[in-house]
């Protein structure tokens, strides 16, 4: 052998660029679908439609449905999330798999079946108390159906990244198992539980498959904002369908760009 | 005092079987072994974070083969010190006093007597964040030893530490040990630490524990 190599590897920078050409073709399609959204539209189309009474009536059910979700998801992904996170129980792999079942199955099937489920004889009993299909807690159902599989996901992780060794030192200190939750576990998933609820949120926020059928179109009634987009572009108003569709946009950035500062900042502090 | 009593472990396809073992009130005792012998997973029997498949676990006489980990009167330092992330120091020395519903200015008594041997004072309004690892320990001890349990369980708690801070660490728990007059089990693949600190040594090979050197000191 040389006493020194003679071997030179090629440049490194023939590489980055191919794989920067690759990604950046899709980074480029979202930048352009926002700047046609926002070219297609003027402030007065703006004003315009949010002055209209059934656009404001869909800007507030969005608002409260999307929360009174996001609290109810996250009260099941907590839980659920901790205890696929931290146990062994008899059928696991069927309950992973269940879970699985709304974020694989086409939105329009899931709104389907829980209109069949309300057809049943316990779903009209139910329905004697609460009217629920084609009425606000049908709106809040569909959203909850989907977007809670994704609350569960988030915890579950959350929660496996959590070392149970702290829940177990503050066991010997002498908590409870749910003493050691509420004490050591829970404050240490805070960040993972913001990043549910901001993403839960915001995905309900986009809900529209399931509501469409579960909840119909009624306008002043079960209208969410996609419902909105749906609406307004079916009778051709295409301005406020844009209008909406850049509002929805905006909340939603608005709401990414939280959750990345909040996720950012509890990288820092893992360290 | 600690005593295992022929206690068998069982975990996927590691298993100890029969293991007895006893330190005597007041004692420091080191348990030696290679890493993957069960040590862990002794002391977590101890501890009553792991059951043992049959035997016994008596501490200060009593059997705590049943009892819940919170109830058996422990101090326990894991390998990783498993601080709380989102508490500050003096949370930490304060954490288990406060659950057993100590008066408050006994409490703060308490962690303010502690941050000073363990020479924490200046950190006490820290989080673990930030911590360097000397640090990190010398707040789990603290922790661990807050309530002033009967036994104190200690696994590897100088393994990640430099050679300088170890040597602190170890005549720190060499004084507080004596100190506090708990009774000690102190896991650790080093000869030097089981040296400097032990009262008894055992070691756990093979799945079996010998005792293997009393100082007569």
């Amino acid at each position: 052998m040389p006493p020194t190599s003679t071997h030179r590897p090629g440049p490194d920078w023939p590489f980055y660029l191919s794989f920067a050409l690759l990604g950046g073709v899709y980074v480029v399609l979202i930048v352009a679908m926002l700047l046609a959204d926002v070219m297609a539209t003027t402030p007065d189309h703006l004003l315009h439609a949010l002055s209209r009474p059934e656009i404001r009536y869909s800007i507030r059910l969005s608002l409260i449905s999307c929360t009174i979700t996001t609290i109810l998801a996250l009260w099941t992904a907590v839980p659920l999330g901790y205890l696929l996170a931290r146990t062994r129980f008899p059928l696991r792999w069927l309950v992973e798999a269940i879970l699985d079942v709304p974020l694989v199955v086409p939105p329009l099937v899931v709104g389907l079946s829980l209109l069949l489920l309300f057809q049943t004889s316990f779903g009209q009993f139910v329905q004697r108390g609460v009217p629920v299909t084609f009425a606000v807690p049908s709106v809040i159902l569909a959203q909850y159906a989907v977007t809670t599989a994704f609350a569960v996901r988030t915890m579950r992780v959350t929660f496996e990244q959590i070392s149970p060794r702290g829940e177990q030192v503050a066991m010997t200190l002498g908590c409870s198992r749910g003493g050691a939750f509420w004490r050591v576990t829970l404050p240490e998933a805070r960040r993972g539980v913001l990043t549910a609820a901001t993403l839960t949120w915001a995905r309900a926020l986009g809900e529209f498959g399931p509501i469409l059928i579960f909840s119909g179109t009624t306008r002043m009634k079960t209208e969410v904002l996609p419902t909105t987009v749906y609406l307004e572009l079916s009778v051709g108003r295409i301005e406020a369908a844009i209008a909406v569709s850049l509002l929805m946009v905006v909340v939603a950035a608005a709401i990414l760009i939280v959750t990345r500062l909040v996720g950012l900042r509890g990288a820092e502090d893992a360290r | 005092m600690i005593v295992l009593d022929n206690v068998t472990i069982r975990q996927g396809t590691f298993a100890l079987v029969g293991a007895s073992l006893r330190v005597t009130t007041g004692q420091y005792g080191v348990l030696m072994g290679r890493t993957g012998s069960g040590k862990t997973s002794l002391l977590e029997c101890i501890a009553g974070l792991r059951r043992p498949a049959s035997g016994r676990v008596r501490l200060g006489g009593e059997d705590v083969t049943q009892f819940p980990p919170g109830a058996r009167g422990i101090g326990y330092v894991p390998q990783e010190g498993a601080l709380f992330r989102e508490m500050t120091v003096y949370e930490h020395l304060a954490f288990a006093p406060h659950l057993r519903g100590w008066p408050a200015p006994v409490i703060d008594e308490r962690v303010r007597e502690l941050a000073e041997s363990l020479r924490l004072t200046h950190l006490l309004r820290s989080k673990p964040h930030g911590l360097s690892g000397g640090e990190s320990q010398r707040v789990a001890l603290g922790r661990a030893l807050s309530f002033r349990p009967r036994v104190l369980l200690l696994d590897e708690p100088l393994a990640s530490l430099d050679e300088p801070t170890r040597d602190e660490m170890i005549d720190l728990l060499k004084r507080l040990s004596a100190r506090e007059g708990s009774t000690v089990l102190h896991v650790t693949h080093s000869r030097t630490e089981a040296e400097r600190l032990a009262d008894v040594t055992f070691r756990l090979e093979d799945g079996a524990i010998s005792e293997f050197k009393r100082e007569s000191s």
